[in-house]
């Protein structure tokens, strides 16, 4: 039988498509050159007197140092944190409350540019992500919440929403100052202090954080940042006078932190790892499921719990849908984090690169095709190239494990059934994606999807009135909306 | 008031005693270990020799739940709610049945009329939930950008529970009606030293139109078992109802195997109405989020 013939338009990647750099100005950002514990409002030096560098990765050059917060630092937090809850924020009324947390969100959308050129120095994330995302994200976090404070006799038929006490969060690299707020503006809406551990290798936006607060003039004490590495989340964790522990991060710690709490009365929120599934019915608009499948593991490098890892696409498309891919994989520019052209970043850490250089290893060894895009990648700063691999199985680790890194695995799928079965069968349960044009077929899978957020036709969107989380192993409760006040919360009767 | 019939077997006629089975996917069978204990009252009076379970018999109970999850799960609410209906029925036609096990537990008549009465109404209560929590735990989110996004609660999936060890009917029937109102299936251990009218409920959901393997109830020691209930890999969510704080902690600890949702209901007295509400429903709940593009092309507007 004779080939068809293939109408379709293929875009050329020549060099005439280059763009001229056009670089965000680190200028306009101010950097300190050293910073402290924020403790009771004010930065104190570490107990343990130690300071450990944190670098951009885009390029290896160290941009400052911070404290390293050692158990008598997280102490001194908790009791700073304790005493503004029993003095001050407890009795405050809850719409003064309100307008404290307003004033930061309304502080940081003053600092956006610095604080988003920041995250890209500091994370390596494209600067359009942090321009467009991740700060205005997290101002609008802050300027939801606020305005729960004083309607939380709303949110609850028939129960008394009471504040726990001090809330102690730990946050990842992924999305520094939008985890910070995920964290922050729900506990202290409902009522509660926080002590705040930043991640070592991105901490330095949550510092920036820790000024607006001060400048807001919050109580002192309502909110404590402290930097350091497990052994600062540890402490936090251990904390006899800490009441509820807020972690987002990987599935493995999620459980020593589940274990750790076990013979306490600590509520847990769990916010943990993911392998999301994006379908691709043979009816989907496939160059938009080909944007959103980009755009759903190239997010971010794929530093993202919930990124589209597995794209499950129907037989009968496949090959369309594989060459459209490696076409848009040829287009993306990798490179400066702050050109404003530059879709992916630099990943986070050199362990990170690592892992993933271990993941698409085990791919190959495995039996995976692996293609990647043949972008020339700048020779210091830790870089990684668009990934996807073909023919690979349910049972491969790059489609069980979690890689956190710009790696697509891809299998084929001809039934609904069949890709329901497979796209459920992980441990995980965060997030998944579905494509088609057919809205019987997208309520049948987002029903049967056991995912905490499903995206239609969408990827990777995100809200502040959204709730987020996992089922399974990605962990419980839930970030945004109402459903985010309620792990902050003891319900009691009236 | 129910009648109780007092054990008095005439001369001619020897009573036909009961044999004390657990219910596993919709069948009565006996402990694959064979093992028994004898349960008895503070009168040291012999109550029956029941079924002391082993792991193999938790794990075959989680086989049956895991397998009639996506089937309950997947019902029409008002259908559950429905059937939570006519566990109550059948509880209230075999009302003097259990009167007579609570009060051979040690219950007087008063109390346990009392007991078997709050639990056909506690069944009413859930029944009623079945097809309204979801509506009191759903939103339509507003969010920014041009989709349409709303969250709703779906089941959890298997739990473990461990029921109440003191409130041998109310108890049980409590966190076995909130569980399964919410379309989740169980595997429930029953209190071990008044182990009766648990194993008499599983006959009352039986003829109650409950599938097999909806609600499995094992018998046998708390101390053996409980560890199995929270580190079972196929259950999703574990309940501890009793109140020793070493058993508490050690599953709290296992459960983070698999990160179940634990919950203790240690502080509940299941007499009163704060043993009832949706929130015992939403434990065992997770909350899905949708999206979808609006399309946002043309420039009319909704209008006149």
């Amino acid at each position: 039988m004779a080939k068809e013939k293939d109408n379709t338009l293929r875009l050329k990647f020549d060099s005439s498509r280059n763009l001229a750099p056009a670089p965000e100005s680190r200028s306009a950002a101010k950097i300190d050159s050293k910073y402290d514990l924020f403790i009771n409002g004010k930065f104190e030096k570490p107990d343990s007197k130690k300071y450990f560098d944190t670098i951009n990765p885009a390029d290896e050059e160290k941009l400052s140092e911070v404290a390293e917060a050692n158990e008598a630092d997280v102490d001194k937090a908790v009791k700073a944190a304790r005493n503004a809850y029993d003095k001050t924020w407890k009795k405050m009324p809850a719409k003064e409350r309100a307008k404290y947390i307003y004033r930061i969100a309304r502080m940081m959308q003053e600092k956006a540019r610095e604080l988003a050129i920041i995250e890209t120095l500091d994370a390596g994330k494209p600067i359009r992500e942090s321009r467009d995302f991740d700060i205005p994200m997290a101002a609008n976090h802050f300027f939801y919440y606020a305005g729960w404070a004083d309607k939380l006799e709303y949110a609850f038929p028939n129960r008394k929403a009471n504040s726990l006490g001090v809330a102690g969060q730990i946050i990842p690299w992924n999305f520094p100052l939008l985890m910070a707020a995920w964290k922050i503006a729900p506990a202290l809406a409902t009522g509660n202090t926080v002590v705040l551990k930043a991640s070592e290798t991105t901490p330095l936006t949550a510092m920036k954080l820790a000024e607006i607060i001060q400048e807001a003039d919050l109580p002192p004490g309502v909110v404590n940042i402290l930097t350091g590495a497990g052994a600062t989340g540890a402490a936090i964790v251990n904390h006899p006078d800490v009441n509820k522990i807020a972690f987002t991060g990987s599935t493995e710690v999620g459980k020593i932190i589940q274990r750790a709490i076990a013979g306490t009365d600590k509520k847990a929120t769990l916010e943990l790892g993911g392998k999301a599934a994006n379908i691709i019915f043979e009816d989907a608009p496939l160059d938009q499921a080909v944007e959103g499948v980009i755009n759903g593991i190239f997010f971010n490098q794929g530093h993202v719990c919930c990124a589209g890892s597995r794209l499950f696409v129907q037989e009968s498309v496949f090959d369309e849908v594989i060459r459209k891919i490696k076409d848009r994989l040829e287009s993306l520019i990798v490179g400066n984090p702050l050109d404003k052209n530059t879709d992916i970043g630099a990943i986070n850490s050199r362990a990170q690169l690592d892992t993933i250089h271990k993941y698409i290893k085990i791919g190959i060894n495995e039996g995976g095709e692996m293609f990647e895009s043949s972008c020339a990648l700048p020779s210091k700063g830790f870089y990684c190239r668009p990934t996807i691999f073909t023919n690979v199985s349910q049972s491969s680790r790059i489609s069980q494990e979690e890689i956190f890194g710009p790696v697509l695995a891809i299998q084929s799928f001809r039934t609904d059934d069949e890709v329901i079965e497979k796209a459920n069968n992980t441990p995980y349960g965060l997030s998944a994606g579905v494509w088609t044009d057919k809205g019987s077929k997208i309520f049948n899978l987002t029903t049967k999807l056991r995912a905490g957020v499903v995206w239609a036709n969408t990827f990777n969107k995100f809200d502040p009135t959204s709730p987020f989380g996992g089922y399974k192993e990605s962990g419980f409760g839930r970030e945004g909306g109402l459903h985010g006040l309620s792990p902050y919360l003891n319900l009691g009767s009236y | 008031m129910a009648k109780v019939v007092k054990n008095t077997p005439s001369e001619e006629r020897l009573e036909v005693l009961k044999t004390y089975k657990i219910y596993v996917g919709g069948q009565f069978p006996r402990t694959e270990s064979g093992r028994y204990y004898l349960a008895t009252n503070k009168k040291n009076e012999k109550l029956a020799n029941v079924c002391q379970c082993s792991r193999k018999d938790f794990r075959d109970a989680v086989g049956a739940a895991r397998g009639a999850f996506g089937g309950w799960a997947g019902r029409a609410a008002m259908n559950r709610g429905q059937i939570l209906y006519r566990i109550a029925e059948m509880l209230e036609g075999r009302k003097a049945q259990f009167v007579e096990e609570l009060m051979k537990q040690n219950s007087t008549e008063t109390k346990a009329v009392e007991e078997v009465n709050l639990a056909i109404d506690r069944l009413i209560y859930y029944s009623g939930w079945c097809d309204k929590f979801q509506q009191m735990a759903s939103t339509v989110n507003p969010v920014a950008s041009s989709h349409f996004n709303f969250s709703a609660p779906e089941p959890t999936g298997v739990v473990s529970i461990i029921a109440p060890q003191e409130n041998a009917l109310i108890g049980l029937v409590s966190v076995v009606a909130a569980c399964i109102a919410g379309g989740n299936t169980c595997i429930v251990l029953a209190s071990s030293s008044m182990p009766l009218c648990a194993v008499t409920f599983g006959e009352v959901l039986n003829s109650s139109d409950v599938p097999g393997g909806v609600v499995n109830i094992l018998t046998g020691s708390v101390a053996e078992l409980a560890p199995f209930f929270a580190d079972h890999m196929d259950v999703n969510a574990v309940l501890y109802c009793d109140k020793d704080a070493a058993v508490k902690k050690m599953i709290r600890e296992k459960s983070a195997l698999n990160l179940k949702r634990a919950y203790m209901y240690d502080k509940t007295d299941w007499f009163t109405d704060d043993a009832q509400s949706p929130y015992f429903i939403l434990d065992l709940q997770e909350t899905k989020t949708t999206w979808h593009p609006i399309e946002n092309i043309g420039g009319a507007k909704a209008g006149y």
